[in-house]
């Protein structure tokens, strides 16, 4: 028996239907990826959270447009996603920032249709937004991991996107810049009213983040619940709530809370 | 004892630093002196009358370049590596970007290159001379073959190897093909290039000395075997050699700098 989609709060931005993922070809295909229906609503922010190797990632890339599905669709605003668009930005882990760009240079590398003085004023402003004033003319190798993630968040916020895709951004950032930076990603959420479909491995980084934590199950990945996180932000680490929330996250993956 | 190392240890950096820089031109100026003076020594002790010593050539530098010959030999060679090389990197790159770019093509071409590549551009101065005759337009082609290869395969290297997040992140800002290629392609294979450049300029100037000999009848390949021709004057053949050297070296140089100032501008520090 299948669960029926949860349903999104809200109007409905992205919508997957029986998606599925298969790799290979030479006669050893790989199954990534079964069943997968999904509602993201709009202004949302959703983690799609499962054990590596689960397939999540590659759902990211085939909601981005990166990756054409072998079955099933994904459409956003009722219209079917057939490639990269610029009204969705993907954000890599710090790696998608152009080396040979200035921080300027990235954050207004898709505005390049704009009008000097309008892309100036859009690119101080994502600047300031990200905290990285001072730095418009540093190259990416002078900055550390979280600020060149944040040039990568910027870039994207910059050409004024709908929908953010994120793949363990902060994954390669040390603990405490992580913290950090959960708590900037959380304002300019607030901020801007984005939508954010967020992918991780990190069970407390998707409870402190997202209004709905999608669990996907081993592969091939399906998915196997749905929490929704009913707690107001800025949230309390320590609260009854957030921990059971949390501790019901990792029953559900299988994983005892003790080392 | 140690009541106040920080100041002390910042002394002794400090005196380090100056004692270090003036090691970098003192030690190779002691360096040099020596080897001119063991030079000397060595063709006086051994009293040969066909080897020229430092002073010798230093003469033979003078009567060429009182004879008028030095600056236009000079001009003649850095003329056809400039031509060689231009063309090399008019063809080279575009055909590297090419074939960085689309796999199928670069299977097909692979074979063909790996098995040119290794050909020493000296073998091909016979075919030089039966396609061109002697004369500028062979030694021009046998330059341009040189640095064809270096050129060809760094740039393919280069296009082959930009990272896919950075090709990804570039579609998905919505860039046409052209602006790929422009805004995200060519500044990612750039450092490889450049590298490419540097490597196919001194092959370069390699092969201009040995094309120059046989293929001409002026330059500085042309000089050092003439030299030997007409009159057995080995101070000019060393002196020839030593410009050789000396216009190679700056031309490295050069390259090196313009490395340099890309990597500083687009921040590739290391490599």
């Amino acid at each position: 028996m299948k669960a029926a989609p949860a349903p999104a709060p809200g109007r409905v931005k992205v919508e997957i239907r029986g998606l599925a993922m298969t790799f290979g070809g030479d006669g050893r295909d790989v199954r990534v990826l079964e069943d997968i229906d999904l509602d993201v609503g709009d202004g949302e922010l959703v983690c799609v959270l499962g054990p590596s190797g689960c397939g999540k990632s590659t759902l990211l890339n085939i909601v981005g447009g990166f990756l054409a599905p072998t079955a099933g669709a994904v459409r956003i605003d009722g219209e079917e996603v057939r490639g990269p668009d610029p009204r969705r930005i993907f954000v890599f882990q710090e790696r998608g920032v152009f080396p040979w760009l200035t921080v300027e240079g990235n954050i207004g590398f898709g505005l390049s249709k704009l009008p000097p003085g309008q892309r100036a004023e859009r690119i101080a402003h994502y600047v300031r937004l990200v905290g990285l004033t001072g730095f418009e003319r540093a190259y990416p190798q002078e900055l550390s991991g979280g600020m060149k993630q944040r040039v990568e968040v910027a870039r994207a916020l910059a050409v004024n996107p709908d929908v953010l895709y994120l793949d363990e951004p902060f994954g390669a950032l040390d603990s405490i810049t992580r913290l950090v930076m959960r708590a900037e990603l959380l304002r300019i959420w607030e901020a801007e009213k984005k939508t954010i479909l967020f992918v991780t491995h990190d069970i407390e980084e998707s409870v402190q983040l997202a209004d709905r934590v999608v669990v996907l199950s081993a592969r091939p990945g399906r998915v196997q619940r749905i929490v929704t996180i009913d707690l107001p932000h800025p949230r309390d680490l320590s609260s009854r709530r957030y921990l059971e929330l949390r501790d019901s996250i990792f029953e559900e993956i299988g994983l005892a809370h003790k080392i | 004892m140690t009541a106040s190392p920080p100041p002390q240890r910042s002394q002794a950096t400090g005196s380090r630093a100056v004692t270090h820089r003036a090691e970098v031109i003192l030690l190779p100026a002691l360096a040099g002196l020596f080897f001119l003076g063991a030079w000397q020594a060595a063709v006086s002790w051994s009293g040969t009358d066909v080897f020229p010593g430092p002073l010798a050539v230093f003469r033979g530098l003078r009567e060429l370049a009182q004879k008028g010959l030095l600056v236009g030999y000079v001009r003649d060679s850095l003329f056809r590596v400039g031509a060689g090389y231009a063309l090399a990197l008019a063809v080279g790159i575009p055909l590297g970007a090419f074939l960085g770019w689309n796999a199928a093509a670069a299977v097909a071409a692979n074979p063909v290159i790996q098995l040119l590549r290794p050909i020493s551009p000296l073998a091909w101065i016979p075919v030089a001379i039966v396609l061109f005759g002697v004369g500028n337009a062979a030694t021009i082609f046998l330059i341009f073959l040189a640095s064809l290869f270096p050129v060809l395969v760094a740039t393919m290297n280069g296009v082959r190897n930009i990272s896919a997040t950075h090709l990804a992140a570039g579609r998905n800002f919505g860039l046409s093909a052209i602006a790929l290629f422009l805004r995200v392609i060519f500044p990612g294979a750039l450092p490889n290039v450049l590298t490419g450049l540097r490597i196919a300029l001194g092959v370069a100037w390699l092969v201009v000395v040995a094309a120059e000999m046989i293929a001409v009848n002026s330059g500085l390949g042309y000089l050092v075997i003439d030299a030997r021709n007409a009159g057995k004057r080995y101070d000019l053949v060393v002196a020839a050699m030593l410009l050789i050297g000396v216009i190679g070296l700056l031309l490295n140089v050069l390259m090196l700098r313009v490395e340099r100032l890309r990597a500083l501008r687009w921040g590739f520090r290391t490599e």
